[in-house]
């Protein structure tokens, strides 16, 4: 089993967020960033894998230097080497130039499985998967929450809409997008940070490409960010207890849609 | 060395990260991860209970927490001082008895058996006790015998095949869940030496200690030594002398100096956190000079704090580190934290004496971390003697 994992760091969950001046991304000096969440997932699911039927686990990361920690993180996990993109040409590409850049390189690559997580937390599109498994003419299947990997086939659990669930098998190689909750990630743990050390990490560059930063323009890109503004409302639901409790059901399950 | 993207979680106001390692740095949030996600969800119920996290024991060995700074050969990660002092610090974020396990298992067990054992001894307790399959604990300190221990009375006598060892030990930690106790005893020759007690030894017994107010999370126990028979091999052959226990004081000394900075980030974190959203007179209480007052005390304390650790850290790596100077960084790294922990205290008004919140945990913590391991007067008296050269210890 050789398995790529794409892992994007973004600002960790619970961070206050500020809008830069530009109005167009946030504010990231005070920022702490971390693996995204669902990446995670995918990363500990093709670490069991590898345990479970031997081989290798890549790790690729696109972004800034500072995303150096989260290759650094995944090699500490149980990664065998990574790729990371890095040049600052790469920045501001849209999901398809990104699934562009990562499959020049992947092609390159024999591989039996793609893994990333459902979507990033920060832009929340989902698309890279997809994209990449277009570009690379492979089989996908998103929202992942159970894998079985017979002889030769991937199969899978895929989550639908309203509590549905659908199982899927494809041939290999093939792209997963994993749902957060599938397995339970691990830490690093010392010896793996110690280990850490000696793996490789390939730097790639724009000009490693073969391609120049014209031709991946971006087809979309965001016009304006920001934060919702509260509107606060409180409704009194009145009447005896038992007229109260009606109401409050008619409403957490008419309105909220909560039960 | 990192660069400035690359940084710990957490409090560093005067950019510390720009002199650590990315493994350093990589050591530090796995620590913190680990005790968010395994810790902090359990620290409260054992607390309460007065009783000690052991569901976390084999968790500990897989993450590599015990034993970190030996060799691979023996089952440790070889961690650097620096690293190991930013793991003592998530640690003790965590909990005082937490970190207090771990400090009492690498740098009061692990340690000695590394430095003063025979190849036998090294080989049989030292990857057990990495993996936390066999835990151990320290016994120096008696009823009769606390901040001077040239006074200790356990004696050792020799035998036709061995040692016999009587006496009480008190105030040991691990005590009664130890599968092996490195006892300090007293031989014929009025010499101290160590040796390794195991639990099922004839005539040795560690009664639990309850009604702690402190480290409630973690095991406290005496040592009854009633004629215990310990034969030549459990010997700690290189330890003769108070040199030895002493030395293994300097190595957990420098572990607490660490870990009272976490104690410490935990209580000025939680402040902050509810300085900003708590709200009287119409304005968060950060609003108020009072409060800003207590928060930058605690921030720049803590920055103080952690780098007189890191220098220490790497006057350790290089072998340059004297015991007078880990005195220094106990006494105030461990005051410092208990002042950080009594402001927050104030700061969180009736929420500070509730544990919902870390802060009170704390500094309930900090009062035995304060007396342990050197009480904050003997650590003034070593300085003291060190710079005026005279010791005024009696
Ligand atoms: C929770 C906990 C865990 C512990 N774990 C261990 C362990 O694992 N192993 C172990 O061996 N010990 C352990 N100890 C014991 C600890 O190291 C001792 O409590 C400490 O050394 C102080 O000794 P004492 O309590 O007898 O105080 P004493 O020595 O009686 O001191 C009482 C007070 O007098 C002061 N004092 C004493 N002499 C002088 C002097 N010459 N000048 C000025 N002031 C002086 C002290 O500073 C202190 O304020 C633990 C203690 C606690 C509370």
């Amino acid at each position: 089993m050789k398995i790529f994992v794409l892992i994007k760091q973004v600002a960790a969950q619970g961070s206050v967020v500020k809008i830069d001046g530009d109005g167009r991304w946030v504010e990231e000096t005070n920022l702490v960033f971390t693996a995204n969440e669902s990446d995670n997932y995918a990363l500990e699911e093709a670490l069991l894998m590898k345990e479970a039927h031997g081989g290798e686990v890549v790790v690729c990361t696109l972004g800034p230097e500072r995303a150096r920690q989260v290759v650094k993180d995944a090699l500490a996990k149980g990664a065998d080497r990574a790729i990371f993109f890095r040049d600052d040409q790469f920045a501001d590409l849209d999901s398809n130039a990104l699934g562009e850049v990562f499959a020049r390189i992947l092609r390159e690559e024999e591989f039996d499985l793609i893994l990333s997580g459902l979507q990033a937390d920060d832009t929340g599109e989902a698309e890279l998967g997809p994209i990449l498994a277009q570009k690379l003419n492979l089989p996908h299947v998103t929202m992942v929450v159970e894998t079985e990997l017979p002889d030769g086939v991937i199969k899978v659990k895929q989550e639908l809409e309203g509590g549905w669930f659908r199982f899927v098998e494809a041939d290999l190689p093939a792209l997963l997008t994993i749902q957060s909750g599938i397995n339970q990630p691990r830490y690093a743990s010392l010896k793996g940070i110690m280990a850490m050390k000696k793996k490789e990490i390939r730097e790639i560059t724009m000009a490693d490409l073969g391609i120049t930063a014209a031709e991946l323009s971006a087809m979309q890109s965001i016009t304006r960010l920001y934060i919702p503004e509260k509107i606060k409302e409180t409704t009194f639901i009145e009447g005896s207890a038992e007229e109260i409790a009606t109401k409050l059901v008619d409403v957490l399950s008419n309105e909220a849609k909560v039960i | 060395m990192g660069d400035r993207s690359f940084r710990i979680r957490g409090v560093d106001y005067a950019d510390l990260s720009t002199l650590l390692s990315d493994e350093e740095i990589l050591i530090q949030h796995t620590a913190r991860e680990f005790v968010a996600g395994e810790v902090l969800p359990i620290i409260n119920g054992h607390h309460r209970h007065e009783t000690f996290p052991g569901e976390l024991i084999p968790r500990l060995g897989e993450m590599g927490f015990l034993g970190a700074t030996i060799p691979a050969e023996f089952g440790g990660a070889e961690l650097g001082a620096v690293a190991y002092g930013l793991l003592n610090q998530e640690l003790e974020r965590g909990d005082s008895g937490l970190r207090s396990f771990v400090s009492v298992q690498t740098a009061l067990c692990m340690f000695p058996i590394f430095t003063y054992g025979s190849e036998e001894q090294k080989q049989r307790w030292l990857p057990a006790m990495s993996r936390g399959e066999a835990i151990g604990c320290f016994g120096l300190t008696e009823p009769d015998v606390g901040s001077n221990p040239k006074a200790l009375k356990t004696r050792a006598v020799r035998t036709t095949d061995g040692w016999r060892l009587t006496g009480t030990k008190m105030w040991i930690t691990n005590g009664s869940i130890a599968d092996l106790a490195i006892v300090w005893a007293r031989d014929e020759q009025d010499q101290i030496r160590g040796f390794i007690v195991e639990k099922d030894f004839n005539g040795f017994s560690a009664p639990l200690m309850k009604g702690k107010f402190s480290l409630r999370a973690s095991v406290t126990s005496e040592l009854v030594l009633d004629g215990v028979v310990v034969p030549d091999a459990n010997v700690l052959p290189g330890a003769v002398g108070l040199s030895a226990p002493l030395s293994c004081l300097t190595q957990a000394r420098y572990s607490i100096a660490w870990g009272v900075i976490g104690a410490a980030m935990a209580c000025y974190e939680s402040s902050l956190k509810y300085a900003s959203e708590r709200i009287q007179f119409g304005k968060p209480i950060a609003s108020f000079q009072l409060t800003q007052e207590k928060l930058v005390w605690m921030l720049t304390e803590i920055t103080k704090a952690q780098l007189l650790a890191h220098q220490l850290g790497r006057l350790k790596e290089q072998g340059q580190l004297r015991f007078q100077q880990v005195s220094l960084a106990k006494r105030n790294n461990v005051w410092m934290a208990r002042e950080c922990a009594r402001l927050a205290r104030e700061l969180h008004g009736a929420n500070g004496i509730i544990d919902e919140y870390p802060v009170m945990r704390h500094l309930m913590n900090l009062e035995a971390v304060l007396t342990y391991e050197g009480t904050h007067e003997m650590h003034t008296l070593i300085i003291g003697e060190d710079i005026t050269g005279i010791g005024a210890f009696d």
